[in-house]
């Protein structure tokens, strides 16, 4: 019998082995070492093409990024849009969802209108996105803003203004991403136990000591996950920055990820830009333990 | 009374979803009603309700398209790619989801520490050496390299293991003792059993891979491989400047997603709804 058993055990490893490894291997080879070779390859001073031979430079790499204006405005800019775009939309996908969570008519119909711009590639909405703030009165955002503000807003050119090209991503983010987190939030909402409202209103609490009291405690868990995962977001920024504004004007609006293609692919620097991504997994590693600590704190203090 | 009292609030619960729906919505529209457009009307009319309302409608944009570009190669490439990556990545990481889900095995759990490990790496962070790795390997301008490297996927095993750790293990007790293998017990008995979980990820696959745009940009060149993001970035700077053909260009790439949406809305939701289960 015993021996039946190890047999079996046996046989497990090989046939789980052969499940396992195809994925694994993937994992490795697209994942794993790469991973590894970015952190190898920003202390080289590789170039692609260069007639240098490959030499290991230390940290001089990163000394030069953190000297580099144009990096560290992208850090920056990362940083603004983080704490910009998280606050609000949040709050738009936590409104949105408190309406949405109510056994009425339509709200089916609602959520996937919400929802429709998430399936949209980010691409097409930062192409469609600069006609809506394309210059002149005829501009559709110049003629919005000027008719909700009684003709005193002046038209500029949205995209190509040192102040505004940032917002102006945001505003798309902010539009394409809320029904993302609008989602994941109406799914927390709806774990929350029904009777500890049904409680809350024996003892004569109001709609908003409820909301204090009860939505917002039990819906923490979700909150932080959604925070971190939308300031992830914010770091890996890339896609709206290359069609909208191509990091402009004079890197206004340049992030840590459009800097690092520059280097590696306009500029063939590959040590360089394998130093700016190690930064940025530095940043989302950083993010992600914040949130896993800040989510344990909260089982400590259940429990 | 009592009636008209419980009316109000749910009428200015409507009246407000209705505008947030219009925001939400107005950028949509505008490119539909664009891409009916004569070419010379959509940037004039953008800052007007006409906008949203076109006069007459053709389909002149759509055949000007197909003629300036061979959108048919982008939309087959784009095609081409997701579902490969979508239906061999169902397949291994389902499989790797089961060996850790419900078989007993040494290094195992290991092993999925390190799955759950990686899930932490985002794209981006590895994007420049995998550049230079695929580079070496000459795979740069293929489809080999927009489709490999994407096909393992930590997070996808992670939700195929969550779901296969939830099933009741009589369902496999009952096939071992009729003799079949564990192979055969995962493609007849569980598979059918997990529905779900399979929409969920393929669903997920599918949006992420439809939209890349980062890492195609980064390895191709010719539009012999490249997909629709790239067509439609490359569209949107090619002169002449006509915004209807640029919006014809955006309603056909987006047409099979939303088809895929309407229908299967609901594994949409859900799918979303899962990346929040993490953490």
């Amino acid at each position: 019998m015993k021996m039946k058993l190890q047999n079996r055990s046996l046989d497990n490893l090989a046939t789980a082995l052969s499940f396992c490894a195809p994925a694994l291997l993937g994992l490795f080879f697209f994942i794993a070492l790469p991973f590894f070779l970015a952190a190898f390859l920003s202390l080289t001073n590789l170039k692609l093409g260069s007639p240098l031979p490959l030499e290991f430079v230390g940290f001089e790499q990163f000394r030069r990024i953190f000297q580099d204006p144009a990096f560290l405005r992208g850090l920056l800019n990362n940083l603004i849009f983080a704490v910009v775009v998280v606050p609000l939309q949040i709050t738009l996908a936590l409104g949105l969802a408190l309406m949405l969570n109510r056994p009425l008519k339509g709200m089916v119909f609602f959520r996937s209108l919400f929802f429709m711009p998430v399936i949209f590639p980010l691409s097409l909405v930062a192409v469609v996105w600069i006609l809506i703030f394309a210059p002149g009165p005829n501009g559709m955002m110049n003629a919005f803003l000027e008719a909700i503000t009684f003709g005193h807003w002046i038209p500029r050119d949205f995209l190509h203004h040192p102040m505004l090209a940032l917002p102006s991503i945001m505003i798309t983010s902010i539009w394409q991403g809320a029904g993302f987190q609008m989602i994941i939030l109406l799914a927390g909402l709806q774990s929350i136990p029904q009777d500890l409202y049904e409680a809350a209103s024996v003892d004569g609490a109001g709609k908003l000591r409820q909301f204090r009291h009860i939505t917002l405690p039990q819906l923490r868990n979700t909150l932080i996950f959604v925070g971190v995962v939308t300031m992830i977001l914010a770091f890996r920024l890339f896609d709206q920055v290359q069609i909208m504004t191509q990091g402009g004007p004079a890197k206004a609006s340049t992030t840590v990820m459009f800097e690092a293609v520059q280097a590696a692919f306009a500029r063939q620097q590959v040590a360089r830009g394998s130093a700016m991504t190690v930064v940025l997994f530095i940043i989302v590693l950083g993010l992600t333990l914040l949130q896993r600590h800040l989510a344990q704190q909260e089982k400590e203090i259940d429990s | 009374m009592n009636k008209f009292k419980s009316l109000l609030p749910s009428f200015s619960l409507y009246a407000s979803l209705f505008i947030f729906a219009l925001l939400f919505v107005a950028p949509l529209i505008f490119m539909v009603v664009g891409s009916l457009k004569p070419d010379g009307n959509v940037l004039t009319e953008a800052g007007s309700w006409q906008a949203f309302w076109p006069d007459r409608i053709s389909l002149e944009n759509y055949f000007d398209v197909l003629k300036r570009v061979n959108f048919g190669r982008y939309f087959f490439n784009s095609l081409f790619i997701t579902s490969l990556i979508v239906i061999s990545g169902l397949a291994l990481n389902s499989l790797a989801g089961y060996a850790f889900a419900r078989l007993n095995w040494r290094g195992r759990d290991v092993l999925f520490s390190l799955v759950l490990a990686i899930m932490i790496i985002p794209l981006e962070a590895i994007a420049v050496p995998l550049f230079y790795q695929v580079t070496l390997l000459g795979w740069r301008d293929t489809y080999i390299v927009q489709i490999v490297p994407f096909i393992a996927n930590a997070f996808s095993i992670y939700l195929f293991y969550t779901f296969f750790i939830g099933l009741p293990r009589e369902l496999e007790e009952a096939a071992r003792i009729d003799g079949a293998g564990i192979l055969r017990t995962f493609i007849t008995i569980i598979i059918p059993n997990a529905k779900p979980v399979f929409a969920t990820v393929a669903v997920l696959t599918f949006l992420t891979q439809w939209g890349a745009f980062l890492w195609p940009l980064m390895v191709t060149s010719s539009d012999a491989v490249r997909p629709l993001p790239l067509g439609i970035a490359m569209f949107h700077t090619l002169p002449p400047l006509q915004w209807g053909d640029i919006f014809a260009f955006g309603v056909m790439m987006v047409a099979p997603v939303l088809v895929v949406f309407i229908i299967f809305q609901n594994w949409f939701v859900h799918g979303v709804a899962s990346t929040g289960i993490k953490g």
